[in-house]
């Protein structure tokens, strides 16, 4: 092949490289395979969510604004993997067309330019463009078959849908489409793109375990016997919450939550250390044993 | 030069609060041309008018300038003044000083000045102004309504009713429009049908009328009076000579489909009439689902008719009509639930639409009026009914109210709550929209009497668990969430244009708006007329309305086309474009302009320089040109002009405004 390769600046954001890490090692996992360079940004900085942009909408702008102001500098477009920093970004570039004003005040204060060139990427949309998802279907080692999974999107990837403009706001498909590429039964459920309770994590942990409860108790009602995620927040809350949960509706829930990237790099015949599946808090490999995926 | 007499108006105080009218007047005393000046308190009253046929008499007054209000309002008025005074009424020019100046300024002295401006363009053109005379054409008294909804039927009925002849154009196999599909209507839930059939029939048997059914308008040509229209009959496959309606092909028929006027809880077969009343009784086949016609096997239907009235081979027939004037009665379509993915129509069975419900509560409907949830045809306990899906949505559906579905779904639950006597209804909804007679008791009933529960709020999500669907929303009357678990749920969806309604319309030649709605002439004064002259407007097509305001609509577009009728002859605008000849290049840049389709090209043959040539030259068909001007600017030539706007008088205003462009009343 003549092509050259995919290259994407990639902004890890901060939980990639603290409580997510095994996103972040799933995600170079899933890029090397398909032939795909990401360029970690250099210097790069918090978007900011979800607290820069309710205390202050310039602030809320202009740290996500930088980001992209470094992207544009590499000249790439950005793959955002947490779900919250992909919609602080994908807000900035659309703020960015209609505040000029905005523009001109982070030009300044940075020192750099930002003129919207970059695009930004979610992980369902990078996973599932043509050239990627051929290159994982080409590689597909070990198709998860038999593996019943809910795929889960949250409400950022596809919310505000004037920003995010990506699949049906109420119904997507995407991920959907990607655990059949990768030979997983997706199980269509109704939450897919409820919240999960998001940051109140922190401080409202009744509140998450209700909304979250109510995401888990509707996967599994459906049949499914975990949940693929695209979004490190989502990711925490589905997974530590199971036992809170459980205990408000008085059942148990024994769902692994996976990242997306975790099951494409499985099927592409990753390793579970590689794979950092040992970092999860239910249990992420009896189920996969049991179907003898690992 | 001409002498002309401005008379200029007060208004009361609409005017003369605003403008020094006196100042005006001593100014315009010098223009030239300018023989006389009046002002009047009240123009238009009758002492302004007799003064003004009094002055052309006494100072022999060729031309005359009004300074009053917008031409809208009094133009024909004075017109009419000047030809009782003998004059050629289009020797009138009215200078708006009201609307477009007193009303719109508060500075005295702006406001005085710029009148003063207004009043010198008016008497420039006044001075280039020609006699124009009407034309006169005849008119064709018979009227083409299409669609054969309820609105379609009553204004077929009042026009044929007065003796006129009328073409009933329906596309689908049978007259009724929606309404054939309801059960009852509100408010006083009388049966949809005994209200409905009596009159269906009176239109297929009325001397007057002709109905053809399952077929298309195609083009329209021609203006007032003398529209050509070309008509698609479809094939249905049966000569309705023949056929007798007796149905036995329709039981015979080994093809089952889902029926269009069941909306999918019902089935049909290939060869079908809609629904046993259907008007005509005559069947069609339904080609893309006919077994013979998909595989050459089957023939049954032709092996069972006795009348031998199955015609597979026959094809569609053209032809052509001519009408004097056409009312449109398309009606509307509902809105797309799928848009709402979080209400999950089409995905959950038991997630319908208004419409189906119609046809599940329907005595003659596919359970014969038990109500039967989809899914596993268990009477559902429980039903909750959504308004304003679609409607008053900018997010993911239209913006208006949709007017009938707050007033039908009171309706449905009443009705289910005669119909399940233990069971509880729920509706959601925004505001419950009541204005109409005996609307808001109707709606008060249902809660008092028949125990419906109302909750304010729009559901956010819509979701199946277990055999239930659970509704949440927030209510907005208490401030919290709420969630109620129901067996059924029934979406009220917008009512929508038709979905071709924008292409009826330019086929039509009249304007609609951005949804798709047909548009009438004026939202108050003109609202059964289009912006073309001979085509009317009645019912859903022109906006969504309920069954009342459809029939008061469509009598009073019947009443119009009566009154075109009950002349022989029309008088024709001489306002309207014309061609110089010699000037045009033949460029036909004004053809696609025009909105009313009247310039066409012409061929002349000329003498030039000892040689004869032929030529094409842009030619009016002044029945059709509404004067709208469009063409006189796209001419590069100068060779169209609008009479009584030619761009000679227009020129001669701007000029006049020019000349001295030191203010004319000193101040600025
Ligand atoms: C679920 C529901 C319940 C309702 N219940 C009530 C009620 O109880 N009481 C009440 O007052 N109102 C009710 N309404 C409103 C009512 O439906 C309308 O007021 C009424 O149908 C409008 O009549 P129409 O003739 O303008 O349109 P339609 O009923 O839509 O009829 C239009 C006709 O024109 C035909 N047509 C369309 N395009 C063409 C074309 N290009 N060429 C030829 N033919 C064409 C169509 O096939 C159709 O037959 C209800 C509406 C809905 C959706
Ligand atoms: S086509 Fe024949 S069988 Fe069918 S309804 Fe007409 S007469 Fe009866
Ligand atoms: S030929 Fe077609 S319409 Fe007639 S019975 Fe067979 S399938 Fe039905």
């Amino acid at each position: 092949m003549t092509e050259e390769p995919l290259r994407y600046a990639y902004y890890p954001g901060c939980s990639l490289h603290s409580t997510a890490r095994e996103y972040d090692l799933s995600m170079k996992v899933v890029a090397r395979a398909a032939g795909v360079e990401l360029l970690e940004i250099p210097d790069w900085n918090c978007c900011g969510a979800s607290s820069a942009h309710v205390t202050d909408p310039f602030l809320g702008f202009a740290l996500p604004g930088r980001v992209l102001a470094l992207a544009e500098e590499m000249g790439l477009d950005v793959v955002a993997p947490c779900a919250a920093c992909y919609g602080r970004l994908a807000a900035a570039r659309e703020e960015a067309a209609r505040h000029p004003d905005y523009v001109r005040r982070l030009e300044k204060a940075t020192g750099r330019r930002l003129s919207g060139s970059s695009r930004v990427w979610n992980v369902l949309e990078w996973l599932s463009q043509e050239r990627v998802s051929a290159a994982v279907r080409e590689a597909l080692k070990r198709p998860l078959e038999g593996l019943a999974v809910a795929p889960y999107y949250g409400c950022l990837l596809v919310r505000p849908p004037k920003v995010t403009r990506f699949d049906d706001p109420e119904r997507p498909v995407t991920m959907d489409r990607i655990l059949e590429t990768i030979g997983a039964v997706p199980v269509d459920f109704a939450f897919k793109t409820e919240c999960c309770g998001a940051s109140l994590g922190i401080s409202r942990t009744d509140l998450v375990s209700e909304l979250s409860g109510r995401i888990l108790a509707a996967a599994a009602d459906a049949g499914a016997e975990a949940v693929a995620v695209a979004c490190p927040l989502c990711q925490t809350n589905l997974d530590s919450r199971q036992e809170a949960a459980g205990l408000r509706q008085g059942r148990t829930f024994d769902l692994p939550v996976y990242y997306i990237t975790q099951l494409v790099g499985l099927a592409l015949g990753a390793s579970a250390r590689e794979l950092g599946l040992g970092r999860h808090l239910v249990d992420a490999m009896s189920l996969l044993r049991e179907k003898k995926l690992a | 030069m001409k002498r002309v007499g401005v008379f200029l108006c007060w208004c009361g105080s609409n005017i003369a609060g605003t403008v020094d009218v006196s100042r005006v007047a001593e100014k315009v005393r010098l223009l030239p041309g300018v023989v006389y000046v009046e002002e009047n308190k009240y123009t238009c009253s009758e002492p302004g008018q007799a003064s003004i046929m009094k002055a052309i008499k006494e100072h022999d007054l060729e031309r005359v300038v009004v300074a009053s209000c917008s031409p809208r309002l009094h133009e024909p008025t004075f017109r009419r003044t000047l030809e009782a005074a003998g004059m050629n009424p289009y020797h009138l020019e009215m200078a708006n000083i009201r609307e477009h100046c007193s009303w719109v300024h508060t500075d005295r002295e702006e406001a005085t000045a710029k009148a003063f401006d207004i009043v010198r363009m008016a008497v420039a053109k006044a001075l280039r102004n020609e006699a124009l005379q009407p034309g006169r054409i005849s008119i064709e008294k018979k009227a083409l309504v299409l669609g054969g909804g309820i609105a379609g039927i009553q204004a077929a009925l009042d026009i044929a009713d007065a003796g006129h002849q009328v073409i009933l154009v329906e596309r689908e196999p049978t007259i009724g429009g929606r309404m054939a599909q309801f059960d009852k209507t509100f408010p006083t839930l009388d049966c949809s049908s005994c209200i409905l059939t009596p009159k269906m029939v009176d239109c297929a048997k009325h001397p007057n009328i002709t109905l053809y059914t399952y077929s298309e308008l195609e083009k329209v040509e021609g203006y007032i009076g003398n529209f050509n229209v070309t008509i698609r009959k479809k094939a249905r496959g049966v000569d309705e000579a023949l056929c007798t309606g007796c149905g036995l092909c329709q039981t015979k028929c080994p093809v089952k489909v889902d029926s269009e006027f069941d909306v999918g809880v019902g089935k049909r077969k290939a060869i079908y009439t809609p629904f046993p009343q259907a008007v005509p009784n005559k069947p069609v086949i339904d080609k893309e689902n006919c077994r013979y016609h998909k595989t050459g096997k089957c023939r049954i239907c032709e092996r069972v008719c006795e009348a031998k009235a199955i015609r597979f081979d026959q094809e569609d027939t053209i032809f052509e009509e001519k009408v004097g004037a056409i009312v449109v009665a398309t009606g509307f379509d509902l809105f797309d639930l799928e848009a709402y993915g979080e209400y999950g129509y089409g995905l959950y069975p038991d997630v319908i639409s208004s419409l189906q419900f119609e046809r599940l509560i329907n005595a003659s409907g596919p359970t014969e009026g038990k109500i039967r949830r989809p899914s596993d045809q268990e009477v559902p306990q429980s039903v909750a009914f959504v308004l304003c899906v679609g409607s008053r949505d900018d997010q993911k559906g239209v913006s208006y109210c949709s007017r009938a579905c707050c007033m039908y779904s009171v309706k449905h639950a009443t009705q289910y709550r005669e119909k399940v006597k233990d069971g509880r209804a729920f509706v959601f909804y925004m505001d419950i929209r009541t204005p109409g007679k005996a609307y808001e008791e109707f709606y008060r009933r249902s809660s008092v009497d028949y125990g419906v529960e109302y909750i304010r709020g729009r559901p956010s999500k819509i979701y199946q668990k277990g055999k239930k669907l659970v509704v949440r929303a927030e209510d907005t009357l208490l401030g919290r969430p709420v969630e109620v678990e129901v067996d059924m749920v029934v979406l009220a969806p917008a009512m929508v244009p038709k979905h071709d309604a924008a292409r009826m319309a330019q086929t039509l030649g009249v304007s609609y708006d951005g949804y798709g709605f047909l548009n009438e002439a004026h939202p108050k004064l003109r609202p059964v007329e289009t912006n073309t002259a001979g085509i009317y407007l009645a019912g859903a097509c022109q906006g969504p309305k309920d069954i009342p305001d459809t029939v008061a609509q469509a009598s009073a577009a019947g009443a119009k086309v009566v009154a075109l009728f009950s002349q022989d002859e029309l008088t024709t605008e001489p306002m309207v474009a014309r061609v110089d000849e010699a000037l045009c290049s033949g460029c036909l840049w004004c053809k696609p302009v025009c909105p009313y389709k009247a310039i066409e090209a012409k061929t002349v043959t000329e003498r030039v320089a000892g040689r004869t040539v032929t030529r094409e030259v842009a030619s009016v068909n002044v029945g059709l040109c509404q004067g709208c001007g469009a063409c006189t600017v796209a001419c590069r030539d100068g060779a169209m002009n609008l009479a009584g706007y030619t761009n000679d008088q227009v020129l001669a205003e701007v000029d006049d405004l020019l000349a001295d462009l030191r203010p004319a009343c000193g101040q600025r």
